[in-house]
């Protein structure tokens, strides 16, 4: 399978802190990747990196997507060419159905793919089926888009929306943190049902746990901005086991 | 609509912009000189073959104005100069179908732009952009119709001038008597020079079957810059009434005044909505209109109710501020409001309640929103009088700011004389954040629609309270005019 996502020698900065450092990670297509790192070593920053978060300035390196210059695009335009941020944080919008905004969503993306928009009833037919596998209520589309969503709920709407958005690359920023382990297997079979040779999912995360159900291809260990260790999903044992600290002297030396 | 400004082009041409005195006896000439005095006053009234009495309501209204003269009301938020009351014209013709444009190719093309993003059909925008479109218009006979059909049930909705000829005792036993002629400064000179405007009855018992709209109207009747409208329904009827231009008016004419008085009797229900986009000046603020406006209700039946919806996002200025008077027992008096102010426009709107009757009810939804250098400012008061036991009111103003050089304001009068009332009042300013407009784009939307969703969520409220289509249209003007104000 080809090349989906290359990141070379990433390096950026927020308010004037540097705070990726030189990131290297390619993804190809039909791949899991888990990015796994202690709490403020740039994971969130690398997920609004990719996805074009106003006040995340790169500073140098360039990231390829589908052999196109991604830095370039807008957030718009990276979403249209099939990139998908579950928020760690997800935003609410009051007054906004989660219906009518996800809809509108799916069919800005549909058009971008050549598809034919969704009418109301198909929509309402899919969005069905989704919400029934994700274990989640109809009503959750009546609700505005995350307001008085408890943490739970708004994970598995971010899951919902990327389930009925298909992108071809989910960044899946600590969709697992908050859930309990019931919620998690649903949002983890939700994560294996997009599976396919074509897409691929880069999953942002704390703690291994999620990883026993969604197994990756790849786990890369990120400190003070950079990747530090790469391995298999034997890595995220080995770090659960010894913590973050080992691999933390491990970059402090390279530095 | 207002006055053209071809019609004062010709106008000016044939006087030469020069007072004339003795004019009146001449009722055939179709324009009556600049400025106002009494003799302008008798000429829009002979102009119009109205009868004495109406004639005399006028003149008392022009003689209280001229007392007020140099008084405008001050007390708004709103700043504009000085506005000259002697250099403007109070009455002038219809305009004539051959000084309009041709064809579309002679409208201005911005307009013409506007009109498409708000998807009117073609045949709607050439009356909309006063294009002579032929004597047999499709909208004429659908207004003919409907209008036999209203006859049936006794309705009568038509201009206010052939009211005033065809139902004079209803027109005299109302006018005025919700909105006296000495309001305020803009009502009453509204009263002594009103064009006309729209008169509406809805005998005992009837439901009006279908939404009344001055839409319908706009081509059959050229209603002035001074509009007048009176709605009554009598008891245990109901009416539904929009009002409202579809797209923005080009207009010279600087100051719309218009007055709107509405009653209900026992168990009468009237709905007022309103969508005001008249032109609200350029990027820089110059032009637009100031529409300053008096909507008052009075429910004067127990079980009443009294319900204003505006949406408003045109004008330079908008000041107006449509209330209820709450006198039957148990009547119900609400207001939802949307209003925006984007570039340099101005918005100082709200509602007074004012409540008599006992039980009585109302409920305050208003929402500001505010871009560019626009101000808004919600202005409301709530009064319990001391009969008024068991009043209720809810109050919920909510602010929302996009950029920095904007400003909001909310300034509530609260005055209660009667302990068992309960008066509850929320306010809230938000602006649009970063966040919620990188979520958006996140998902596939441009900045553009990011706004617009976000601010369409904010007025739902009152969106919901309006009929079906109007909140489309509703949405699509807040859109344009919130263009470029992000980004
Ligand atoms: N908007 C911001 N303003 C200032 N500092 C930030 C901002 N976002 C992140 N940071 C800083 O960048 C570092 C990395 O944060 P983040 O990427 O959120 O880490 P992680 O997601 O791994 O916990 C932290 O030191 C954090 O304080
Ligand atoms: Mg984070």
């Amino acid at each position: 399978m080809g090349q989906l996502l290359e990141i070379k020698n990433l390096h950026a900065r927020v308010e004037g802190k540097a705070i990726l450092d030189g990131i290297e990670l390619t993804i190809d297509a039909g791949e899991v990747h888990a990015v796994m790192g202690p709490n403020g070593s740039g994971k969130s920053t690398l997920a609004y990196v990719l996805s074009g978060r106003e006040g995340y300035e790169v500073t140098e390196g360039e990231v390829i997507f589908e052999g196109k210059d991604l830095l370039a695009m807008a957030p718009e335009e990276r979403a249209r060419a099939g990139i998908f941020l579950a928020f760690q944080y997800p935003i609410e919008i009051p007054g906004v159905s989660t219906s009518v905004f996800l809809k509108s969503a799916v069919n800005i993306l549909r058009r971008e793919r050549g598809e034919s928009e969704l009418d109301a009833m198909d929509f309402l037919k899919r969005a069905k089926e989704k919400l029934a596998a994700l274990r989640m209520d109809q009503k959750f589309l009546s609700r505005p888009v995350n307001v008085g969503f408890s943490g739970g709920e708004k994970k598995r709407s971010e899951i919902f929306q990327m389930a009925m958005l298909e992108p071809k690359l989910a960044i899946l920023d600590e969709t697992d943190s908050g859930l309990d382990i019931d919620a998690l297997k649903i949002v983890a079979e939700g994560i294996n049902a997009l599976r396919s040779p074509e897409k691929a999912t880069l999953m942002i995360t704390h703690y291994q746990r999620l990883l026993d159900y969604v197994v990756p291809d790849k786990v890369h260990v990120l400190a003070h901005g950079r990747i530090v260790k790469t391995g298999g999903k034997e890595l995220a044992l080995e770090l659960e086991e010894k913590g973050y600290a080992a691999f933390d002297a491990a970059s402090k030396d390279a530095a | 609509m207002a006055v053209s400004s071809e019609t004062l082009e010709t106008v000016r041409s044939v006087t030469g912009g020069e007072y004339k005195y003795g004019f009146v006896t001449d009722i055939e000439s179709d324009f009556a000189p600049r400025g106002l005095n009494e003799d302008i006053v008798r000429f829009i009234s002979a102009k119009k073959e109205e009868p004495d009495w109406l004639l005399q309501w006028r003149l008392k209204a022009y003689r209280f104005w001229t007392g007020l003269e140099h008084e405008e009301p001050k007390w708004s938020k709103v700043q504009h100069p000085p506005i000259d009351f002697q250099d403007a014209y109070y009455y002038a013709a219809p305009k004539e179908a051959k000084d309009g444009p041709k064809s579309l190719d002679e409208v201005d093309p911005e307009l013409l732009r506007t009109y498409e993003k708000l998807g009117i059909p073609l045949r709607e925008q050439e009356v909309l952009a006063g294009v002579a479109v032929d004597a047999v218009f499709d909208s004429i006979s659908v207004a003919t119709t409907y209008k036999e059909k209203l006859a049936e049930l006794g309705i009568v909705f038509c201009p206010f001038s052939e009211a005033v000829k065809e139902h004079p005792d209803l027109v005299q036993k109302y006018l005025g008597s919700v909105v006296p002629y000495s309001d305020n400064f803009y009502a009453t000179l509204n009263s002594a020079v009103f064009s006309d405007g729209s008169f509406v009855y809805i005998p005992p018992g009837v439901r009006c079957p279908m939404e009344l709209s001055t839409y319908f109207r706009i081509n059959a009747a050229n209603t002035g810059q001074f509009e007048r409208t009176l709605i009554i329904a009598d008891r245990d009827s109901y009416v539904s009434y929009l009002e409202g231009c579809t797209a923005p008016m080009r207009d010279e004419n600087q100051l719309h005044a218009a007055v709107v008085e509405l009653v209900t009797h026992d168990n009468a229900e009237i709905k007022y909505a309103t969508i005001q986009n008249w032109y609200p000046g350029d990027k820089d603020g110059k032009g637009g209109i100031y529409n300053f406006v008096t909507k008052r209700g009075a429910c004067r039946g127990r079980n009443s109710k009294i319900s204003w919806t505006q949406v408003e996002t045109g004008s330079a200025i908008t000041w107006k501020y449509p209330s209820v008077i709450l006198q039957g027992d148990n009547s119900i008096g609400e207001f939802y409001s949307v209003a925006v102010t984007n570039n340099y426009q101005q918005a100082d709107t709200g509602t007074k309640m004012i409540h008599i009757g006992k039980n009585t009810r109302s409920t305050i939804i208003s929402k500001g929103i505010s871009a560019g250098h626009g101000q808004n400012t919600y202005r409301g008061l709530v009064r319990v009088m001391p009969k008024a036991k068991g009043a209720r009111n809810y109050t919920q103003c909510d602010s929302l700011l996009i950029g920095d050089s904007c400003g909001g304001h909310t300034v509530p009068y609260i005055e209660v004389r009667n302990p068992t009332a309960r008066v509850e009042h929320e306010a809230s300013a938000s602006k649009i954040s970063d966040d919620q407009l990188f979520y958006c784009r996140q998902r596939g939307l441009d900045l553009e629609d990011a706004v617009s969703v976000i601010v369409n969520g904010f007025c739902k409220e009152v969106f919901q309270k309006l009929p079906m289509e109007f909140a489309v249209e509703a949405q699509k003007l807040l859109d344009v005019s919130l263009e470029g104000s992000v980004g």
